[in-house]
C-alpha cells in the first residue's frame, strides 16, 4: 500500500549516482562519491552531516555550481547536469534557487535591497519591464514579511533575521519549483530561527515548493523535514522518513550523530550516553557495502553481515 | 562543600556604558550575580543582550569607549571595576581568570607553532623555562586529548581541525592554571559530534582542577548539558537566574518561556513553531518598564510603565517580572513550558521544599535523608563528577 503511495508521488529531483571531484584529474579529492536519492514533489528533504561531509557540495551540484565527475541530476525527468543549451540553462536557473547560510555575507553590501532581490530578473534573455520588475520585487518582499518600502534601503540597515528574509525573497522572485536551503538558520539567533523556519514552511504550503534542507543540526532537521539522508565523508549512509530515522537509527554514524544532539532538558542530558563513531568498525575489505532498502522507505549503506544485524535490530 | 558557600566572585548593581559618536549605549543595566567556587554557570541570551560585554568586564577586555558607571565586582578581596591599566589587570587576566573564545581560528596566532603558543603561557604563568617548559607543554597537550604531542607541538594552527584547535585553545587557557575559566560560545563554530567532545573535555578539566566555569551561549541544549546554574540575559539585564533545574522546569520570566518554546526540539511537526515577534530594544534609548514587554503578547499594563525588580522565587531562583508579584493576575506559561514543568516536577518541588541551593550539584551534597534527593544526587554525581575531590 505504502509503496504504491510512494510511486504515485511525483519525483521532483532525481540525483542519480553522482560523484564530485576536486583538484587534479590524476589525484582527485572525492568530495561526493556515488550518491543517489530522489526528492518528491512538495516535500522537504534533509541532508545532514558534519562539515566536510560533502553536503554543501551536493547542494551546489544541484544548482550547477559544481560540475559532476559522473552521474546525472534530473529535475522533473529532464537532465539538469552537464552541458545544457542556453535555453535549458536559463530554465534551470529559474526553477532551482538557493538560500544561503550567512545572511551577513550573502547579500551585496553595496546594492540596495530592491536590486538584490531583482537581480535574477535582470539576467540576459529575460524580458521583464521595469514596472513588472518592481511589482515582482514588491510581491516577493511582502511574501517574506517585509515591506516594499525596504527596497530602497541597504542590507546593513537590517537585522540578521530580516536579512535572511531578503535572501529568501531573492530566491522566490523567480518563482522556482525547487529551493536548496543551505543551513539557512544556523547563523541566526535562537529567537529569530523560529520565525524563519515558520516562514519557510508557510511558503512551502502556499506555493507547493520542494526543499532540499542542508543542515548539521539534527533537531532542526527533524522538525522541518519529511525525509532525512545522513551523509558521511561523501557517502550517504542512511536515508529514512524523519520519525523512522529518529526511532530506529541503524547506522553507527547516525546513532553517534543522534546521541550528540544537545537536548534542552537537564534530566535527559545528565543521563545521556555519548556514542562515538569509529569508521574502522566496518570491515569492508571482502564484503563490500551495498545501498539496501532494509525496511519500507528506510535505506542504509552496509554489507551483508551488517544488514543481517540491522534486520535483527528492527524486529 | 557547605551549602551556602561564600561566592568566589560577586557582581553588584553593575552598570556599564559605551559612548559611541556622542551617543550613550547602556550595555549592562543593574547586573547582580554571584559566582560560587566549583560551579558551572551559564549565561544565556541572544546576540546584543550584553552577555559578552558582561564577561569582558570580568577581564577588563572591553573597548576603551566603554566605562563602568556604577556598581562593583568583588573578586579575591579586590574591586575589579577600579582596575584601569594593563599592569593593574596583570594578576587577574589569564592567571586567575582565563577565557576560551568562540572561533579557534581567530584566537590562535597563525604564524607561530602551537607549541610556542602554549609555551608562552607556561613561561608567563608557571615560570618554567627551557626543557621544563617543553615538558609541561607536552603534558598539557596530552591532557587535552592531542596524541603525539611532540610532533603536534611543532605544527601550525592551520594543520589542525576545528575541534583540535579548540583543544589547543583550552590547553593555553589551562596552562595559566586559572581559578575561573570563561568559555565564550566555545562550540558554536564546531560540529555537533565535536561539540559534545569539547564540552566533555571542559568538564573533565573542571573536575580535575576544581575550576569554576562560566559559559556564554545561546544554545539551550548546551546549557542543559553543562550548567549547574543559569542566568538568562535580555537587553542588558539578567531577567532570570536559578539552578539549571529551576530555569528549565519552572521558568518564570516570559522571555525564558519564549526562548524555550521556540526551540525546534520541543516543537510539534507540521505546526508553526512558537516565535518571538519583533526585535530587542535599542539600548541607545532609555528602556522604559519591562524591556521584553513590547515583544510579549501577554504583557501587563505595568510592564510598560515601571521596571520590575528581581523577585525571589526560591533562595536560588529569582526573576525580573511583575508576574511574580502577588498582586499580578495569573498568567499561565505556554503549553511546552507546562509539559517541561511536569517532567521536572519532583526536582522543582524538592528545590522549593528545601528552599536551598542546588548550585552545589556538581559537588556531593550533605545527605539530607530523603530518598528522592539521594536519587537526584546520585544522578548528578554520575554525570557531572565530583568537583570537590579534584
Amino acid at each position: 500500500m505504502a509503496e504504491k503511495a510512494a510511486e504515485t508521488r511525483k519525483k521532483m529531483l532525481e540525483v542519480d549516482h553522482i560523484s564530485v571531484h576536486f583538484g587534479r584529474k590524476r589525484h582527485p579529492f572525492v568530495a561526493v562519491d556515488d550518491v543517489s536519492f530522489d526528492i518528491y514533489q512538495g516535500e522537504t528533504f534533509g541532508l545532514v552531516g558534519e562539515s566536510g561531509s560533502g553536503k554543501t557540495t551536493i547542494g551546489r551540484a544541484i544548482i550547477r555550481a559544481n560540475t559532476l565527475a559522473s552521474g546525472e541530476i534530473r529535475l522533473d525527468g529532464k537532465r539538469i547536469s552537464g552541458r545544457l543549451s542556453q535555453a535549458e540553462d536559463r530554465q534551470v536557473t529559474r526553477d532551482v534557487q538557493m538560500i544561503f547560510q550567512d545572511p551577513m555575507d550573502s547579500l551585496n553590501e553595496r546594492a540596495k535591497v530592491g536590486y538584490i532581490v531583482a537581480e535574477g530578473l535582470y539576467a540576459p534573455g529575460r524580458h521583464v519591464s521595469e514596472e513588472e520588475r518592481r511589482r515582482l520585487v514588491d510581491k516577493a518582499l511582502l511574501d517574506v514579511g517585509l515591506l516594499p518600502e525596504f527596497s530602497s534601503r541597504f542590507p546593513h540597515e537590517f537585522s540578521g533575521g530580516q536579512r535572511q528574509r531578503i535572501g529568501i525573497a531573492r530566491a522566490l522572485v523567480l518563482s522556482p519549483k525547487f529551493i536548496v536551503a543551505d543551513e539557512p538558520i544556523s547563523a541566526l539567533d535562537v529567537s529569530i530561527r523560529a520565525q524563519v523556519l515558520n516562514l519557510l514552511s508557510a511558503l512551502q504550503k502556499e506555493r507547493g515548493l520542494t526543499y532540499l534542507f542542508i543542515a548539521h543540526d539534527l533537531s532542526v532537521v527533524r522538525f522541518i523535514c519529511d525525509r532525512i539522508a545522513v551523509i558521511h565523508k561523501g557517502h550517504i549512509v542512511e536515508l529514512a522518513e524523519s520519525e523512522q530515522l529518529f526511532a530506529h537509527p541503524l547506522h553507527p554514524y547516525t546513532r553517534a550523530l543522534l546521541s550528540a544532539i544537545p537536548q534542552p532538558d537537564p534530566i535527559v542530558e545528565r543521563n545521556k550516553k555519548l556514542l562515538i563513531y569509529d569508521p574502522s568498525c566496518h570491515d569492508y575489505s571482502v564484503d563490500k557495502p551495498v545501498w539496501e532498502e532494509i525496511e519500507e522507505g528506510h535505506f542504509i549503506l552496509a554489507n551483508q553481515k551488517e544488514l543481517a544485524e540491522y534486520r535483527k535490530m528492527i524486529n | 562543600m557547605k551549602k551556602h558557600t561564600e561566592p568566589l566572585l560577586s557582581v553588584r548593581d553593575l552598570n556599564f556604558k559605551f559612548t559611541l559618536r556622542g551617543q550613550v549605549l547602556h550595555a549592562l543595566r543593574d547586573i547582580s550575580l554571584d559566582v560560587y567556587p566549583g560551579e558551572s554557570l551559564a549565561i544565556v541570551g541572544e546576540s546584543g543582550s550584553g552577555k559578552s560585554v558582561f564577561v569582558k568586564c570580568l577581564m577588563g577586555l572591553n573597548d576603551l569607549n566603554g566605562y563602568v558607571e556604577s556598581g562593583s565586582i568583588e573578586y579575591g578581596g579586590k574591586d575589579l571595576t577600579l582596575l584601569k591599566t594593563d599592569s593593574d589587570w596583570k594578576d587577574i587576566r589569564g592567571s586567575r581568570i582565563a577565557m576560551v573564545l568562540q572561533d579557534p581560528m581567530t584566537s590562535l596566532n597563525p604564524l607561530k607553532t602551537i607549541g610556542w603558543q602554549i609555551e608562552e603561557a607556561v613561561r608567563l604563568h608557571q615560570g618554567l623555562k627551557g626543557a621544563e617548559a617543553k615538558k609541561a607543554v607536552y603534558s598539557i597537550l596530552e591532557e587535552v586529548g592531542i596524541s603525539e604531542p611532540e610532533r603536534r607541538a611543532k605544527q601550525y594552527p592551520h594543520e589542525f581541525s576545528g575541534g583540535m584547535r579548540q583543544r589547543v585553545v583550552i590547553a593555553i587557557a589551562m596552562a595559566c592554571r586559572p581559578e575561573i575559566l570563561i568559555c565564550d560560545e566555545p562550540t558554536t563554530a564546531l560540529d555537533v559530534t565535536i561539540q559534545a567532545q569539547i564540552l566533555g573535555l571542559i568538564r573533565q578539566m573542571q573536575k580535575k582542577y576544581n575550576l569554576t566555569t562560566i559559559y556564554i551561549t545561546h544554545d539551550l541544549g548546551v546549557v542543559a548539558n553543562v550548567a549547574d546554574r543559569i542566568a538568562v540575559m535580555y537587553a542588558g539585564e539578567i531577567v532570570e537566574v536559578g539552578t539549571s533545574d529551576e530555569v528549565f522546569y519552572d521558568p518564570r520570566h516570559p522571555y525564558t518561556w519564549a526562548l524555550l518554546s521556540s526551540l525546534p526540539q520541543l516543537g510539534v511537526k507540521g505546526e508553526p513553531l512558537y516565535s518571538i515577534e519583533g526585535t530587542p530594544p535599542n539600548l541607545f534609548h532609555e528602556v522604559k518598564g519591562d524591556a521584553f514587554a513590547p515583544r510579549n503578547p501577554k504583557a501587563l499594563k505595568i510592564d510598560y510603565v515601571k521596571r520590575p525588580p528581581m523577585f525571589a522565587v526560591t533562595a536560588t531562583h529569582s526573576a525580573r517580572t511583575w508576574l511574580i508579584d502577588p498582586r499580578a493576575p495569573k498568567v499561565d506559561p505556554p503549553e511546552h513550558i507546562l509539559a517541561l514543568r511536569e517532567r521536572g516536577k519532583d526536582l522543582v518541588a524538592k528545590a522549593a521544599a528545601e528552599g536551598t541551593a542546588l548550585y552545589g550539584a556538581s559537588a556531593p551534597e550533605e545527605e539530607t535523608g530523603a530518598a528522592a534527593s539521594a536519587a537526584v544526587n546520585e544522578e548528578n554525581g554520575s554525570a557531572k563528577g565530583v568537583t570537590a575531590r579534584g
